[in-house]
């Protein structure tokens, strides 16, 4: 039940950045609406681990050893989101880069000020 | 009109999609086998307590490497693509050439006293990566997050870019030469088994990888600082 929930709230976020990508004409508008995309991804593919009535896969006082193979969720999901998050913000901070770039060669962020190099 | 009628029907056919994957979705009710192996596998074995870290340091601790050398590589493009800004004259965010605007008293004394429990916090996180939820990209985050802050207090401030790319270059170093001595006293590259496993669930434990997530979180930290540094106006 909770991980359709997490799964609905990711596929929306997923939908929403498609939707600003399309419209927004600036490029900023753009690289916010990328990075819901990515975030959207994140959700997903963590609501994809759970397992019903899961817990986080970290032994303490609440999860003994033997115990752990039937409560944890999947940790591989968890494992791929630390690092997708980290290659996220690494291709953000490249396309704000481009941004900068684009700014100083036409002093405007609008996307239709670059149909030049379209094709 | 009709570009607006296709962004329409592409949003629409996307939402299709994915409401079907939804009213499909099935919650798991027990773990895949690999997943299950795994989590089996990184207590007895690794001893560590956080199943995410054993498989982020040791057995997918490759991947790890290679995530840093594409925060490296994301380091040096943006360098490239922002370069040689230095020596112009006109600043090229703000139109007209004025000097950054100085920082409100809240911002700065906030700052002040923010950075050092920022620091502390991000020690924390590094160091338990093991036993609780953290580990070496979480607690990096957290200390290029206080980088942003500086920068913020003070918009003029100028990071020792020597000091950070020296204590990058030297983690990178560390990590890999962690890994040929995994290569050769114990069974692979990476393998965290080359220091004593110690007692399971102790802050000295899980062999290698308190040691691993110490230079990660070095390492990423300065990257992200660098990053965050190339990008002042």
């Amino acid at each position: 039940m909770i991980s359709t929930v997490v799964l609905a709230t990711g596929l929306t976020l997923i939908l929403i950045g498609i939707w600003g990508m399309l419209t927004h004409r600036n490029i900023l508008r753009i690289v916010i609406a990328f990075s819901l995309i990515g975030t959207g991804t994140h959700i997903l593919m963590v609501a994809i681990g759970y397992v019903a009535n899961g817990t986080a896969p970290i032994i303490d006082h609440g999860l003994s050893t033997a115990e752990a193979p039937m409560r944890a969720v999947d940790p591989i999901p968890s494992a791929l989101v630390v690092t997708a998050i980290v290659i996220g913000l690494a291709v953000t901070a490249i396309m704000l880069a481009f941004a900068i770039r684009l700014y100083e060669a036409k002093k405007t962020l609008a996307i239709d000020a670059f149909t030049e190099s379209k094709w | 009109m009709i570009r607006r009628a296709g962004i329409v029907l592409a949003v629409a056919l996307f939402g299709l999609v994915f409401a079907r994957l939804t009213v499909h979705h099935v919650e798991r009710q027990s773990l895949p086998p690999l997943g299950k192996r795994y989590v089996e596998l990184v207590p007895q074995a690794l001893g560590a307590p956080n199943v995410i870290t054993g498989i982020l340091l040791t057995y997918r601790a490759f991947d790890t490497l290679g995530e840093v050398a594409v925060l490296f590589m994301v380091a040096a493009g943006v360098g490239l693509v922002l370069g040689r800004r230095e020596g112009r004259n006109e600043n090229p965010l703000t139109d007209a050439p004025q000097p950054p605007r100085q920082a409100s008293e809240i911002v700065r004394t906030g700052a002040q006293i923010l950075v050092p429990l920022i620091a502390i916090f991000a020690a924390y996180i590094i160091t338990n990566g093991h036993l609780s939820a953290g580990g070496g990209f979480q607690g990096g985050a957290v200390v290029a997050s206080s980088a942003i802050l500086l920068l913020l207090a003070d918009p003029r401030r100028r990071f020792d870019q020597q000091f950070l790319s020296s204590t990058e270059s030297a983690a990178g170093v560390l990590f890999v030469l962690v890994g040929v001595a995994g290569l050769i006293f114990a069974s692979g590259f990476l393998d965290n088994r080359v220091l004593p496993l110690g007692q399971f669930g102790t802050f000295f434990s899980a062999g290698a990888i308190p040691l691993l997530s110490v230079l990660l979180g070095a390492k990423v930290g300065c990257e992200l600082s660098v990053i965050i540094d190339r990008f002042r106006a």
